[in-house]
C-alpha cells in the first residue's frame, strides 16, 4: 500500500510502542509523546505486554533470539490502528526489518508486512497523519537537532522533526557540522568498540555544542543518552532533550488545538 | 637503484585478530584523525557536488545496480564468453583459485621473459595476492608506479585507501621520504616538484621494465575488452611500453556488453573522487598487431577467485560482488574516518572491506571487522551499485557467531567468534523480553535498585557517565496515570 | 581439475535465484535525453570547450584551411623543437607542408628508439575519432599509423578534433560510432582522454603532468563562422 494513502486516514485510536530504552531510561519522554498525541484528540493505547523490538539481538547477528522477541511484539496490536514509536531506530526495525526477519516464513512475513504499514515514527505521525498545527508559547531559543541514523535513513525523521520545529516561530534551529554523521552509539557497537564509539560521541558532542545552541534535540533515546552522558562525563552542562519533551514544553500553555 | 626492493622487507602484515588494539591506537593518534577527517570531508563534498539531483542519482544507481546484478546472474557464462573473445583477440587468459596460484602464474610469465623489472599500475587485486612479495622472492623487482602506491611502497607500507593509497601521509612526510630514499632528490615541499621527482624516476623504469602489470575496472565479454580507469597515465605506461602486459582481476568484474560500461564508469569516477570522468579511460582489446609500432607483444589476463565464489554461492552475500571499488563507502564511513585504512589490517578497508574480507581471508581472521560498524547506513546511501552493506554486516555477524544455517555450506571460518557466554547472554535476553510479566518485574527491580547501578560499565563508561535507570518505568507511569493515582 | 574448471563448477552450482532481465541502457539514456534541454551545435561545442577547459585542456578553434598553420605557430610559441607525427595518417601531408620545424615521423617500432621517444620528443600530434560534450573528452583511436604512445609519452599532446564528431555522452558516441559492431572490431587500444595527465595523491593537491603529457592542446576544427 502507498504510504501516502496511509497519511490520508486520521485515526481515532493508536497503539503507543515506547521501546525498551524509553521504558527504563527516558520514561518522561514517553509520557510527553503520549501527551502530544492525546492533545490532538486521539486515544492512546499502551499495550502492557510490550518489551523490546528485538533490535539488539538482530543487529548482533542473533536472528533466532530477535525473531522470538519480535514475534511476541507482533501480537500486541490486534486492531487496525497505527503503531506510534518515539524512536526512529526502533520504528525502522519494525517497518523495514521485521519483514526481512520472517522472510522464510510466508504467513509471518505477511503479518510483519501488514504491521510495517501501520508503524510510524512519532514526528512523522504528528506531521503527516495528524497534521498538527501548533502555537509556540515558549520564549525565543536556539536549539540544534541530532537525528539518529536509522531515523534519518529509514524513516526520514530529520525532515519531519525539522518541519515540526519550523512551526515554532520562537525556536531557531542551528545546523551543526557533519550534521548527518552518526553519534557512535550503534547499540552493542558502543560496548564492542568503545574507543571508536567514544571518539565519535566526542566529536558529535563538540559539533552540537559548537552551534551555540541552548540544547540539542533528538528523537532517539539511544543517541541522546550517548551524547548526554558523554557531556556529563566531561562535566559539561550542555544537554539534549527528547523531541517529544521539548515540543510538550513549548506547547504547555497553548490550547488543546491551535 | 634498488631502494624500493630493500624497503619491502619493512612491510609487515598486521593480523586482523588484533583489530581492536589497533583501532584504539588509531583513534588516539590526533594527527591521523585530522588528516583523515580533512581528506574525507573533501571527498564527500566533491562527490556531493556531482549528484545535485537525488532523483537522478537514484535512477542512475538503479541502472548500475541492475547491470551488476544482471552480470552476476550470468557470471559463469560471461566469464566463458570473455575467455573466448579475449582468446580470439590474442589475449591469453589464465585462471587462479587463490593468491598463490595467481602469483605463480605471474612469476612464471615473468621468468619466461627473463624479466628483472615489473612496473605496476594500480591494482588492488595484486595487493590482495601480495604479488610484490612473490616477485621479490623470485628475484624480480615489482615497482608501483601510481604516485600514491609508489609513495607507500617507498615507505614500506600498504595503501590506506583503495583510491588514494597515500592519503594518510602529509606532503612534509613525503618530502622527507623522497629526500631520504630517492637518490639525487633534493628536499622540497612543493607538490609539483615532488610529483616531478616521481615522474622522472618512474619514466626511467617504464623504459626498462620487461613486464607491465595492471588491474581491470571492467572486462567486456562481448568485445573482449579490458577497461582501465586512471588519471596519471602510469596505467597506460604499464599497459603500453613494456613488451608484456599482465592484467589481473577478480572474476566479478565482467560485464556482458560495452554499452554496460558507461553507466558504471560514470558513477565510479563521480562516487570515488567527485570527477565527472578521469583523465584516461583505457580500453585494451588485443596485443600489438602486425604493422603496429607500439603496445605489448603479449597480453595476459589472470582471473582470480580467492574466495569470491564463496560470496557468490549465497544469494544474499552475492551482492558483495556488485562492488566497482569506488571507495565512496569508506569516504562516508564515520568509523573509517576515525581509524584510517591501516587499522583494518586488510587489503580493502572500510565498509566494503568488512563485507568482502571474510570471503577472501576467512572469518577466523576477520570476524571482528563486521562488528566495527554502527550500521549507520551512510555507506548504503552512497553506494553507486546499491550493495546493502548494513544487512550484509548483520549477516556476517551471525555467521561468525553461529553454525551454518540448515542447508547452507559453512563459510571459511564459520562460527569463529562463537562464544558460550554470548549464547547464554542472548538466550537470557530473549527469555526476558519474551516474558512480559518477567520483563515488568525486571523493570520494577531495576528502578527500585537504581542506586546499585555500577559506576563502571565496560566500555560505556570509558567516556560516559553510567547508564542509570529512571526512578519508575514508563509501564508504571502509564499504569499510575490510568488508575488516576 | 584445473583452476578454471573448479571456479566455473562452483559458479555453476550456486543457486540461480530469480532471473535478471537485461538492463535497458538505451531506454535509460533516451529518457535522460528527453528530459534534457535541447541544444544546438554551437551550444554543444561550447559545452565541450568548457568541460575540456575544466580539465585544463587548451582548446584552439581552427578551420580546415588554417589548422596546420595554427599548429606551426603553437609549436613556435611553446618552443616545441620536435613534433612526433604519424607518417601515413590523412593529416601527414598538411603537416609536412606546414613548415613546422623538427617534425619527427613515428615510422618504426618503439623497441628501436624507446630512449629517443622518452627523452627527445617535445610534443606529439594525433587525430581523434570524436569528442564527448558531457565530460570534455577526446576519443582517440590509435592504429598502425598513429601509435598509442604518441598521446602519452611526449610532454605536449596536440589533438585534432572535428566539431562534427562531438557527441553528447559516451553512450551516444559508442552507439553512433558502432564500437561493438563485430564488423569493425575495437582497436588494440582505444582511449578516452580528458585533459593532461594529473594526480592528487599527495595530500589531495592537484598536480599536472604526473606520468603522461603536461599539456593537452585540442585543435578544434570548426566552420569559418564558428571561429
Amino acid at each position: 500500500m502507498e504510504r501516502g494513502n496511509r497519511y490520508s486516514r486520521r485515526p481515532t485510536d493508536i497503539y503507543f510502542y515506547a521501546t525498551c530504552l524509553v521504558d527504563l531510561f527516558c520514561p518522561e519522554a514517553g509520557m510527553d509523546a503520549i501527551s502530544l498525541i492525546e492533545r490532538e484528540g486521539v486515544t492512546v493505547h499502551f499495550p502492557e505486554d510490550q518489551t523490546c523490538c528485538g533490535q539488539p539481538a538482530y543487529t548482533s547477528g542473533f536472528a533466532d533470539e530477535a525473531r522470538a522477541v519480535a514475534l511476541t511484539q507482533m501480537q500486541l496490536f490486534p486492531n487496525d490502528w497505527p503503531v506510534i514509536i518515539p524512536s526512529g531506530s526502533c520504528a525502522g526495525i519494525m517497518r523495514h526489518h521485521y519483514p526481512k526477519l520472517f522472510a522464510d516464513d510466508p504467513p509471518l512475513k505477511a503479518q510483519a508486512e501488514a504491521l510495517a504499514e501501520r508503524v510510524f515514527e512519532l514526528s512523522e505521525f504528528l506531521l503527516n497523519v495528524l497534521k498538527v498545527q501548533w502555537q509556540d508559547t515558549g520564549p525565543p531559543t536556539t536549539v540544534t537537532l541530532h537525528t539518529s541514523c536509522a531515523a534519518r535513513r529509514e524513516m526520514g525523521t530529520h525532515e519531519h522533526a525539522r518541519a515540526l520545529l519550523a512551526q515554532l516561530p520562537n525556536v531557531n534551529v542551528a545546523l551543526q557540522a557533519h550534521e548527518s554523521e552518526c553519534c557512535g552509539f550503534g547499540g552493542t557497537f558502543s560496548l564492542k568498540h568503545p574507543s571508536i564509539s567514544s571518539a565519535m560521541a566526542g566529536d558529535k558532542a563538540d559539533a552540537l555544542k559548537e552551534t551555540g545552541a541552548e540544547a540539542f534535540i533528538s528523537a532517539d533515546c539511544g543517541c541522546m543518552m550517548n551524547i548526554n552522558q558523554t557531556l556529563q562525563k566531561r562535566g559539561d552542562a550542555f544537554q539534549g532533550k527528547h523531541l517529544a519533551s521539548f515540543l510538550c514544553a513549548r506547547l504547555a500553555n497553548s490550547g488543546e488545538k491551535a | 637503484m634498488n631502494t624500493v626492493q630493500e624497503n619491502t622487507q619493512a612491510l609487515k602484515f598486521i593480523p586482523a585478530s588484533e583489530f581492536k588494539n589497533r583501532t584504539t591506537e588509531a583513534v588516539s593518534d590526533q594527527h591521523l584523525r585530522q588528516s583523515f577527517r580533512g581528506a574525507m570531508d573533501f571527498l564527500m563534498a566533491k562527490r556531493a557536488a556531482q549528484f545535485p539531483d537525488l532523483a537522478a542519482f537514484e535512477a542512475q544507481r538503479g541502472l548500475a545496480e541492475h547491470i551488476r546484478k544482471y552480470s552476476l546472474s550470468r557470471l559463469p557464462d560471461l566469464l566463458e564468453q570473455l575467455e573466448r573473445t579475449l582468446t580470439a583477440n590474442g589475449i591469453q587468459v589464465h585462471w587462479a583459485e587463490n593468491a598463490e596460484q595467481a602469483n605463480a602464474l605471474i612469476v612464471g610469465i615473468a621468468r619466461k621473459h627473463a624479466a628483472k623489472l615489473m612496473v605496476k599500475g594500480k591494482s588492488m587485486v595484486s595487493e590482495e595476492t601480495e604479488l610484490n612479495h612473490a616477485m621479490a622472492a623470485a628475484g624480480i623487482e615489482a615497482l608501483e608506479s601510481d604516485m600514491g602506491e609508489y609513495i607507500v611502497q617507498l615507505n614500506g607500507e600498504k595503501p590506506s585507501h583503495i583510491i588514494m593509497p597515500a592519503i594518510h601521509k602529509t606532503k612534509v612526510q613525503i618530502a622527507k621520504l623522497f629526500a631520504e630514499k630517492v637518490p639525487g632528490a633534493n628536499y622540497t615541499e612543493s607538490v609539483d616538484e615532488l610529483i616531478g621527482i616521481g615522474r622522472a624516476v618512474l619514466r626511467e623504469k617504464f623504459m626498462t621494465a620487461e613486464i607491465g602489470l595492471s588491474g581491470v575496472n571492467f572486462a567486456v565479454a562481448e568485445t573482449g575488452t579490458l577497461c582501465l580507469v586512471e588519471n596519471e597515465g602510469n596505467g597506460r605506461m604499464c599497459t603500453t611500453v613494456p613488451n608484456v602486459h599482465i592484467a589481473i582481476t577478480g572474476i566479478e568484474k565482467v560485464v556482458e556488453k560495452l554499452e554496460h560500461v558507461p553507466p558504471l564508469f560514470g558513477l565510479l569516477t563521480r562516487s570515488a573522487t567527485g570527477q565527472a570522468i578521469t583523465t584516461y579511460f583505457n580500453m585494451i582489446s588485443r596485443p600489438r598487431q602486425p604493422g603496429e609500432k607500439d603496445g605489448p607483444q603479449e597480453v595476459h589476463l589472470v582471473l582470480l577467485d580467492n574466495g569470491r565464489t564463496q560470496a557468490y554461492a549465497d544469494e544474499q552475500m552475492r551482492a558483495t560482488l556488485q562492488c566497482i571499488r569506488c571507495g565512496a563507502c569508506m569516504n562516508h564511513c564515520p568509523v573509517y574516518t576515525r581509524i584510517g585504512g591501516h587499522a583494518y589490517g586488510t587489503t580493502y578497508p572500510g565498509p566494503i572491506g568488512e563485507i568482502i574480507s571474510p570471503h577472501l581471508m576467512g572469518l577466523a581472521a576477520t570476524h571482528a571487522l563486521p562488528t566495527a560498524s554502527t550500521l549507520c547506513g551512510a555507506c548504503d546511501e552512497v553506494c553507486p551499485v546499491k550493495i546493502p552493506i548494513p544487512d550484509l554486516l548483520i549477516r556476517l555477524r551471525g555467521e561468525a557467531t553461529h553454525d551454518p544455517r540448515p542447508g547452507h555450506a559453512p563459510l571459511v571460518g564459520q562460527g569463529a567468534a562463537k562464544s558460550t557466554l554470548m549464547n547464554i547472554v542472548w538466550a537470557g535476553w530473549a527469555a526476558l523480553y519474551t516474558r512480559p510479566a518477567l520483563y515488568r518485574a525486571f523493570g520494577w527491580l531495576a528502578t527500585r535498585f537504581r542506586f546499585l547501578t555500577p559506576p563502571v560499565q565496560s566500555g560505556w563508561t570509558v567516556s560516559r557517565t553510567p547508564m542509570k535507570p529512571a526512578s519508575r518505568t514508563l509501564h508504571e507511569l502509564v499504569a499510575r496515570r490510568r488508575s488516576g493515582r | 581439475m584445473s583452476a578454471r574448471d573448479n571456479i566455473l563448477r562452483r559458479l555453476h552450482s550456486a543457486p540461480q535465484g530469480k532471473p535478471v532481465l537485461p538492463p535497458d541502457v538505451n531506454g535509460f539514456y533516451a529518457t535522460v535525453r528527453s528530459r534534457a534541454p535541447t541544444e544546438d551545435r554551437a551550444q554543444r561545442i561550447e559545452r565541450f570547450c568548457e568541460k575540456m577547459a575544466f580539465w585544463r585542456g587548451e582548446v584552439v578553434r581552427v578551420t580546415r584551411g588554417n589548422w596546420a598553420a595554427t599548429l606551426q605557430a603553437l609549436c613556435v610559441s611553446k618552443q616545441v623543437n620536435t613534433l612526433l607525427y604519424g607518417t601515413q595518417s590523412p593529416y601527414a601531408a598538411a603537416l609536412e607542408a606546414s613548415g613546422i620545424k623538427g617534425l619527427k615521423p613515428y615510422d618504426r617500432p618503439v623497441d628501436e628508439w624507446k630512449t629517443g621517444l622518452f627523452r627527445d620528443i617535445d610534443a606529439g600530434f594525433t587525430s581523434t575519432r570524436g569528442g564527448i560534450a558531457e565530460t570534455g573528452t577526446l576519443i582517440v583511436w590509435p592504429d598502425a599509423h598513429q601509435p598509442r604512445l604518441m598521446s602519452l609519452v611526449p610532454p605536449i599532446h596536440f589533438a585534432l578534433l572535428d566539431a562534427d564528431q562531438i557527441h553528447d555522452t559516451l553512450f551516444d558516441a559508442m552507439s553512433a560510432q558502432g564500437w561493438s559492431d563485430p564488423s569493425s572490431p575495437m582497436p588494440s587500444n582505444a582511449l578516452l582522454i580528458s585533459g593532461p595527465s594529473k594526480t592528487a595523491d599527495i595530500q589531495i593537491t592537484l598536480a599536472y603532468g604526473a606520468h603522461g603529457p603536461k599539456e593537452l592542446v585540442v585543435l578544434l576544427l570548426v566552420n569559418e563562422e564558428e571561429l
